[in-house]
């Protein structure tokens, strides 16, 4: 619906790839009902999109709507045990894959797997047809996302709340048709799908960089005059040294948007400094809510960095302020809704939120989703994120389980117990430490552990940092009482630095 | 008749298709040309536009009764303009939320 609103509204517009010879909505939407009988005839349940960005992606999606059939872009970067599971969990489904990681895949045990070179081919011809219409409540997306346990959860995002979202916070064709974003997250992660509609529905060209490399970056943003982009926390620092370093600011850029983890403060700062007519938005939000539920928009972050009042400046580290659309609150253990100032979880509510997961709606009975982040409101409304409830650590954009880098590391002969925790870092917002406890007798350096790690997991699970210690933290339940250990390294390392 | 959040809709005059973004817990007399809206999928009539409802709808555009909590996006522009039985709904300013995404 919302491919085919952007199609009429302006159907020579382009809306995806070079602003000099890119598809326009009519092309874009044409090849989205060509690859939804695609879909169709190859009987495939779910459609997954198994690599990185490229103008398939929005094809691949828009396509799978239409056929009626959910559609999930798969990390490409998860080990081959965890792929395995997914594909398993997805089976009945027809990847569409990058040339490269076909073979991966069969292995991995995908039945039914085309490249992007095919599916661009088989759809290159003209096809008649209509589509029935699809129900709102059919899932769209499923995302699958990283929890305290290594088994990742499938989340599930039906179109009426992909839909909401979009018509609730983006005006049809705002934008002019010179308006153009760069998108460089990931396709598996939802911003990657939201920029997506939203750009679409707004009227903003996507150009995809399909990996993040800094002066590449640059250049594109400078060469398809850029005009709005995405960018996770680590990307930010080396754009704005890449800047340094080349002289070259990107001239039509005037917005970036950030989110997906937590941004180190001297970062924004050094943005508002360096990058004086760039407007920013944090925006805070997560795969289960489709994306943002909060933001601190341009004007909070320029009154913020111009103010001398303390309070105002500390919402430079605020998430701002919740959608219109929405209700957000904080509430303590008791579930009671806690007063402006008082820590607890947030819970956010509205019809965007799907709060659900494959075989298990977590919402409340009266429609409510407990986000498991922890945070609070200052006096004005204003949102401050104060890490997760349940541990897992939040590193770039990626969300790393403890639980996982834990049964590693104590399958090391030496190591008796492990414990792993998320320390404050400038560069990543989240870095991966380690403690632990060795056997009698037992030897092992904290090389040899990192080594350990890293060659069992990606190098992004390697704890920067191991402690050694003679015994763990624990609560009175045989808890493992992590933030204690956080807290305490969070200092050492703060002190030492 | 009964609004959720997500229901779509027909003109029973016109071209005219909208989604429904806010509804009150009431039934609504949602018309558009002057006739009742019918199910996006209803077979499709051509009743005439009553005179005074003939003003049009914008694709992208919101439609509102903010008293009455209601509010509807035009997906399909139409001739007939969108009612709560006789009152014309307002067209919602656009008070755009900056990008997020």
């Amino acid at each position: 619906m919302l491919l085919e609103m952007a199609a009429e509204g302006d159907p020579e517009r382009i809306v995806l790839g070079s602003h000099d010879g890119g598809i326009t909505a009519a092309d874009l939407l044409e090849r989205a009902r060509r690859a939804a009988v695609y879909f169709e005839k190859s009987g495939a349940e779910v459609v997954g999109y198994f690599g990185v960005n490229s103008d398939v992606l929005p094809i691949a999606l828009f396509g799978a709507a239409l056929a009626g059939v959910p559609f999930t872009p798969i990390n490409y970067r998860a080990p081959d045990e965890q792929l395995t599971g997914i594909l398993g969990r997805v089976a009945g489904g027809l990847m569409v894959a990058d040339d490269d990681e076909v073979d991966r895949l069969r292995a991995c045990g995908a039945g039914n797997v085309v490249t992007k070179g095919e599916l661009a081919s088989a759809i290159a011809e003209p096809v008649t047809g209509e589509h029935p219409f699809v129900d709102p409540e059919e899932i769209a997306v499923l995302l699958f996302t990283s929890g305290t346990t290594s088994e990742p959860k499938a989340a599930v995002l039906r179109h009426r709340h992909l839909v909401s979202y979009i018509i609730s916070s983006v005006e049809f064709l705002g934008c002019e048709p010179t308006e153009a974003q760069l998108i460089c997250v990931p396709p598996y992660h939802i911003a990657g799908i939201a920029a997506v509609l939203s750009s679409l529905y707004a009227g903003r060209r996507i150009m995809y960089l399909p990996s993040f490399e800094a002066a590449s970056w640059v250049r594109l943003a400078t060469e398809e005059r850029i005009t709005h982009a995405m960018v996770v926390p680590t990307m930010l620092g080396r754009i704005l040294a890449a800047v340094e370093d080349s002289g070259v600011e990107p001239p039509a850029l005037r917005h970036l948007s950030y989110g997906g983890g937590r941004m180190p403060l001297e970062l924004v700062e050094r943005t508002l400094r360096d990058l004086p007519d760039v407007d920013l938005v944090n925006a805070y939000g997560l795969t289960e809510t489709s994306s943002t539920i909060a933001m601190l928009t341009p004007d909070d972050h320029r009154e913020a960095f111009a103010s001398d009042d303390p309070l105002v400046r500390a919402r430079l580290g605020s998430v701002g302020r919740p959608l219109p659309s929405l209700e957000v609150e904080v509430r303590g253990t008791d579930d009671a809704v806690l007063p402006a100032g008082e820590k607890g979880e947030i819970w956010v509510r509205g019809e965007q939120v799907a709060g659900e997961y494959v075989g298990n709606n977590v919402l409340t009975e009266d429609g409510w989703f407990r986000t498991r982040d922890a945070g609070w409101f200052d006096d004005e409304g204003y949102l401050y994120i104060d890490g997760r409830l349940d541990d897992v650590i939040v590193r770039g954009a990626e969300n790393i389980s403890p639980g996982e880098v834990e049964e590693v590391l104590m399958a090391h002969g030496a190591v008796a117990e492990a414990a792993v925790i998320g320390i404050p870092d400038a560069e990543w917002g989240e870095a991966v430490a380690a403690v632990v406890v060795l056997h009698d007798g037992a030897a092992a350096t904290q090389d040899e552990l990192q080594e350990w790690v890293r060659q069992r997991l990606r190098s992004t699970k390697m704890p920067c940092v191991v402690d050694f210690r003679d015994e763990l933290p624990y609560s009175p339940t045989g808890k493992l009482l992590r933030r204690v250990l956080r807290d305490e390294l969070a200092e050492a390392v703060g002190g030492a630095s | 008749m009964q609004l959720k959040a997500g229901t779509r809709l027909r003109s029973a005059t016109d071209a005219c298709e909208v989604v429904v973004v806010k509804a009150p817990a009431e039934p609504v007399d949602l018309r558009c040309g002057g006739h009742a809206f019918l199910p996006v999928d209803a077979e499709v009539t051509a009743e005439s536009i009553e005179s005074g409802f003939d003003q049009g709808t914008q694709l992208g555009k919101r439609y509102s009764d903010e008293e009455l909590g209601l509010e509807v996006l035009c997906t399909k522009a139409g001739e007939g303009s969108i009612s709560v039985g006789e009152t014309v709904l307002d067209v919602k300013g656009a008070k755009p939320l900056p990008a997020s995404d």
